[in-house]
């Protein structure tokens, strides 16, 4: 269970990017943040596994309080927690399987990393995680030689090799066609329900929001203004959360199918 | 229509006239004064030319009679340039690391940009120099010079090459949990590693070069067997080494430019 109380971060002096946020997620929902660009989804998510330092409140996951960690204990909670971004992040110039095994890299030594002499077991789940998506075929390939949602599939193994206790995604179908986002959406929906893991996605596209996942949170000007399923996220909260500062990308039509992308 | 035609000329690289006028004439005005006042001799110059003459004329036809003593010092200035390439290819990486701004703590970072600028102030001839006083005329003296010089420069570019990665396989190895050297190996290195060995060829090439040159004040190698056949007055015999020596630049350019290229 992760609970986000108060959470503000700040950039020197200027006004906060984040505002006294508050977030809990039970369980194995799989939520998505929308809001217009510069709403703070990227910081908010960036704040839970500290790549981004927060200026001030508190992120609990399980019990343990994020925040304030450093050092070897704040690489064993990150450990813990998935993530998947925008432009993938993949290591280009290594191999799929060097790729997925990365996500290992904070359970194993600094000499097992170097030698790639990853435990039997890690080896076994990377091969059964790239089966399940459909990558396993590529092992041995380049990361950077993979099509987008080829990609996006390595970044989402990678994650899930740290058996993590919940799953960070940002963006992650930005980059990708419509066809292939949708794709990666229902792939991930899936994963979440078979390894009952509770899953964050930042999202613009806010018909895909709705289709494929269980509750829509709406943020803008660092602060959250809707929480609730996606049915109860009309035309009136779609203009709340973006209204007068950009359109969103999407329309927003009933089924994704209707997409006009 | 109207009756006008447009006018259009290039605007000029300095947009202020007074500013550029100035310019040109401090330029002009300098350029004069420098030819002006250096002491040249022109009689000197006058009878230096047949003199040259004569030196060339002496190298030709260029002799490759002692081609022993050509190889021996050819054999030392391999070894002194693949030596010193691989031991400063070597070390160049830490110090690569501890220069680049965004991987270290700014302490460190100053420290290794200094490491690396003391390490390239000073022309190899001159590092050479210094080394042959510290350990003696040979090779030894020839192979500490070039290895200081291939750090610095190779870890001068290296440390911009790290500075500019995509800094999103570093967040992304964070991101998992991975400790500092593990980032390290998996999201910096690979992303230099084409650069890396560029860098290496390169420098190999510009070591058997320079080797030839630190080799004249006494670091060991061919530069020191063409300086001996100039102090003999052999000039066919320090011919035939000039021009082993363009030979062996050519082939080696040509190497590691197809090893770059292989790369990618």
């Amino acid at each position: 269970m992760l609970e986000i109380s108060q959470l503000v971060k700040r950039y020197g002096h200027d006004e906060p990017v984040l505002k006294g946020l508050d977030l809990s997620v039970e369980g194995n929902s799989v939520v998505s943040i929308v809001g217009a660009s510069g709403a703070g989804k990227s910081t908010l998510l960036r704040c839970i596994n500290r790549l981004i330092e927060p200026t001030s409140g508190s992120i609990k996951l399980n019990g343990t309080e994020l925040s304030t960690l450093k050092g070897q204990a704040l690489r064993n909670a990150r450990r813990r927690i998935g993530m998947v971004f925008q432009g993938f992040n993949l290591i280009d110039r290594l191999t799929v399987m060097e790729n997925v095994l990365a996500g290992r890299l904070g359970y194993v030594t600094f000499l097992q990393a170097w030698r790639r002499r990853f435990p039997q077991e890690d080896i076994e789940r990377a091969f059964q995680l790239m089966e399940r998506v459909g990558i396993a075929q590529y092992a041995n390939k380049r990361a950077d030689e993979l099509s987008g949602g080829e990609r996006q599939r390595v970044g989402v193994v990678r994650a899930l090799m740290q058996e993590p206790d919940i799953l960070l995604a940002d963006e992650p179908t930005a980059s990708l066609d419509p066809v292939t986002s949708e794709q990666i959406m229902k792939l991930m929906r899936s994963l979440a329900s078979e390894l009952s893991l509770p899953v964050l996605i930042n999202i613009h596209n806010v018909a895909q929001a709705r289709a494929y996942t269980e509750r829509i949170v709406g943020l803008r000007h660092g602060r959250l203004i809707f929480d609730g399923p996606p049915e109860r996220f009309d035309k009136a909260a779609l203009d709340q959360v973006y209204g007068g500062i950009e359109a969103p990308d999407e329309s927003m039509a009933p089924t994704p199918a209707e997409e006009n992308v | 229509m109207s009756s006008t035609p447009h006018r259009w000329r290039r605007q000029p690289f300095i947009a202020n006239p007074w500013l550029r006028w100035t310019l040109i004439a401090g330029v002009l005005t300098y350029l004069g004064w420098a030819l002006a006042t250096l002491p040249f001799d022109w009689q000197r110059i006058g009878e230096g030319l047949p003199r040259a003459v004569r030196i060339f004329g002496g190298g030709l036809p260029p002799d490759f009679d002692r081609y022993q003593l050509l190889l021996d010092g050819f054999k030392e200035s391999f070894q002194i340039a693949l030596l010193a390439t691989l031991l400063g290819v070597l070390l160049s990486i830490p110090f690569a690391v501890m220069a680049a701004r965004n991987i270290v703590p700014r302490p460190v970072y100053l420290v290794g940009r200094a490491i690396i600028i003391v390490a390239r102030s000073f022309h190899p001839v001159i590092v050479a120099i210094l080394f042959v006083k510290a350990v003696g005329f040979g090779p030894l003296a020839g192979i500490l010079t070039l290895t200081l010089y291939s750090i610095g420069f190779v870890g001068k570019l290296l440390a911009e090459e790290i500075e500019e990665i995509d800094w999103g396989q570093v967040e992304a190895m964070r991101a998992v949990g991975a400790g500092y050297l593990s980032t390290l190996l998996y999201a910096v290195f690979p992303q230099i590693l084409p650069r890396q060995i560029g860098l290496s060829m390169y420098q190999l090439d510009s070591n058997l070069r320079a080797s030839a040159v630190v080799g004249i004040v006494g670091a060991g190698g061919i530069g020191s067997t063409l300086m001996n056949a100039f102090g003999r007055y052999d000039y066919d015999f320090a011919f035939a080494i000039l021009l082993v020596i363009i030979a062996v630049i050519l082939v080696s350019e040509g190497v590691s430019g197809w090893v770059r290229k292989r790369v990618w």
